[in-house]
């Protein structure tokens, strides 16, 4: 069958970008125990501040990269200190209201901003083009999105079982008042998990700007992909986050590709077909109600 | 005696509201007409949110859902109208019972993900499914022949159409006030309340939360069909998370914790909405400040601040 390499080949670029952003939600989730519905929003962000920086201020593709998700990091520590703090003792309600609140808030700045037009950014010249791979020719930018996805994910693995600083993330979500007692300041672990989830997002939204269109409408789809992510992995869990993203890219990878016309449903319908059989994911631990 | 007060001011607002057309300027019939369609969806969302504790971000869908139904009820058969809001009705609250079934199993979390997930996937196929929902364009064109029950009215006329709304939503919101005082209603707030102690007398949650979420649906659904001939579209807009974010800030914005508060909170919205947009585009920009602070600072709504603080002061 020909074609079947570069749908893998699509699978996996669309899996790993998709792990990007829903790690980052996960992370966040696992440690302030809230859902950040403005995670989307702040993946939006760092795609905008690239096309500010790259065509407007005219810098290079790989500053963007470097800048644009420290802005994103920048901004998510400015609403933590102002907005969320004041929430984090309270029902988890109120949690979702607020970021549901603060991704209004930015969607909206930046549809009055930059306007509902699409807007584009183009590959650095070095990975422009395309090699021919697995039977088929391949953009070298779909191999960079690849490479940076296991770069991250590797880089997270590492961040979590080798490292202090993963550790006392990982004390943090485990329990927060031991981690307290043991001179941990969660407060600021709270704002860092935070600011590093948003700092993800961004990367995620740099990666994706010359990939997919730059509209406004962009943070609304990869949101929802990333719920639809985490309920399939399990929400909280780093491998079921990895999962969950490889699952939804083949889907998008071979679905799109043998059944065109149900592409935009077939997510949905696996993901009911999850909460079905195992409604707390396939990795998940159980969260029932 | 307090109690007394209430009830009079009440009786106060209904009469102005029955006779508003005979001294309102002709714009406020359009504007308490939309007021009367999105607190009827806002109390409809208030009664999954505010009485069952469940957040759901996707309640557009089950709007839309509505408006479709009686928009193409209207274009392709020509049915009555009354009718069609019956199949509005049912149509919604068939919808919600699916999706709701799928919601309603996990935690709080998982709930308004969920909702908002499916609600855009109800968006999605009204905006792609081109040869049934005509896409973004909506189904347009539909005209009131007739309105049913053996009534000869003429829907054209704003006012006649304003009073129609409100015979309709008075009676959606009498229904919905004796369910949220019946003993189902003090089950969901229980609900609310505490779910563990609630399963421990023996009831079911998820089917106390799925009936909720079904009711909520319903009559998100016909609050939609009163919509779509007022706006004379049902485009996908309707469905859209932005339009699941109304009833969510009106029920904030009026408290979640009185039966009338999304009302108060739906006339607040329009009407501040009517002057904000007067002078600036980003009315979504200013609703979601509005939102974060009345979250942060101010969580049981006006009309819920101002009753508690009545309610409690000595005479």
């Amino acid at each position: 069958m020909s074609g079947l390499g570069p749908a893998l080949l699509n699978s996996l670029e669309m899996g790993l970008l998709l792990f990007v952003i829903a790690v980052g939600l996960n992370i966040v989730f696992g440690v302030l125990n809230i859902i950040n519905f403005a995670h989307g929003a702040l993946y939006m962000l760092g795609a905008y501040l690239a096309y500010t920086l790259m065509s407007l201020a005219g810098l290079s593709f790989w500053v963007a990269l470097i800048i644009a998700p420290l802005g994103v990091a920048v901004i998510a520590v400015v609403i933590d200190r102002l907005m969320l703090r004041f929430i984090y003792h309270r029902d988890v309600a109120d949690s979702l209201l607020l970021t549901f609140a603060i991704l209004l808030i930015i969607a909206e700045s930046i549809r009055s901003i930059f306007g509902s037009n699409i807007q584009a950014v183009y590959p650095p010249d070095a990975l422009q083009g395309t090699v021919s791979l697995l039977g088929g020719s391949y953009p070298v930018y779909s191999l960079f999105v690849i490479f940076s996805g296991l770069v991250i994910l590797a880089g997270l693995w590492y961040l979590f079982n080798r490292t202090r600083v993963g550790k006392i993330m990982r004390a943090a979500a485990l329990d927060r008042d031991m981690a307290e007692a043991l001179c941990i300041n969660t407060r600021m672990v709270v704002t860092g998990v935070f600011a590093f989830g948003a700092w993800l997002a961004g990367v995620g939204g740099v990666i994706a700007a010359p990939m997919r269109t730059i509209d406004p409408g962009m943070g609304d789809k990869i949101i929802i992909e990333s719920f639809i992510v985490v309920v399939i992995g399990g929400l909280g869990s780093f491998p079921g986050a990895l999962l969950g993203a490889l699952i939804l890219g083949a889907i998008y990878g071979f679905g799109g590709r043998y059944f065109p016309e149900f592409n935009l449903l077939l997510p949905f319908l696996g993901m009911a077909l999850v909460l079905l059989f195992k409604p707390t994911g396939l990795m998940g631990k159980g969260a029932n109600a | 005696m307090k109690q007394n007060i209430l009830l009079g001011v009440l009786l106060v607002a209904i009469a102005l509201l029955i006779a508003l057309p005979w001294y309102a300027p002709f714009f406020y019939i359009f504007i308490f007409t939309e007021i009367l369609i999105l607190g009827l969806f806002a109390v409809s969302f208030n009664l999954i949110f505010g009485y069952t504790g469940m957040l759901s971000f996707g309640h557009a869908a089950y709007f839309g859902m509505g408006a479709y139904t009686t928009a193409m009820l209207l274009l392709h058969q020509d049915w009555p109208f009354v009718y069609t809001l019956f199949a509005a009705m049912a149509l919604s609250g068939l919808l919600a019972l699916v999706i709701g079934f799928l919601c309603v199993r996990l935690s709080e979390v998982y709930f308004a993900m969920l909702t908002l997930a499916f609600g855009m996937m109800v968006f999605t196929i009204a905006h792609s499914w081109r040869d049934v929902t005509n896409g973004s364009d909506g189904i347009a064109g539909f005209r009131i022949k007739e309105f049913g029950l053996g009534l000869d009215l003429t829907i054209g006329n704003p006012a006649v159409y304003y009073h129609v709304t409100l015979v309709v939503v008075g009676i959606a919101a009498l229904i919905l006030y004796i369910i949220s005082r019946s003993s189902f209603g003090m089950i969901l707030k229980a609900i609310r309340q505490n779910p563990e102690r609630v399963s421990f007398c023996g009831l079911n949650i998820r089917s106390y939360r799925l009936a909720s979420f079904t009711i909520g649906g319903i009559f998100a659904g016909l609050a939609g069909a009163l919509i779509a001939p007022f706006l004379r579209v049902a485009s996908p807009e309707l469905m859209h998370w932005s339009m699941s974010a109304e009833p969510v800030l009106m029920s904030i914005l009026g408290g979640t914790g009185y039966f009338l508060g999304p009302f108060v909170g739906a006339a607040m919205f329009v009407l501040l909405e009517t002057w904000i947009t007067s002078f600036t585009e980003s009315w979504m920009l200013f609703l979601g400040i509005v939102l974060a602070l009345m979250v942060m600072f101010f969580r049981k709504g006006v009309l819920g601040t101002f009753l508690d603080w009545w309610m409690n002061k000595n005479d």
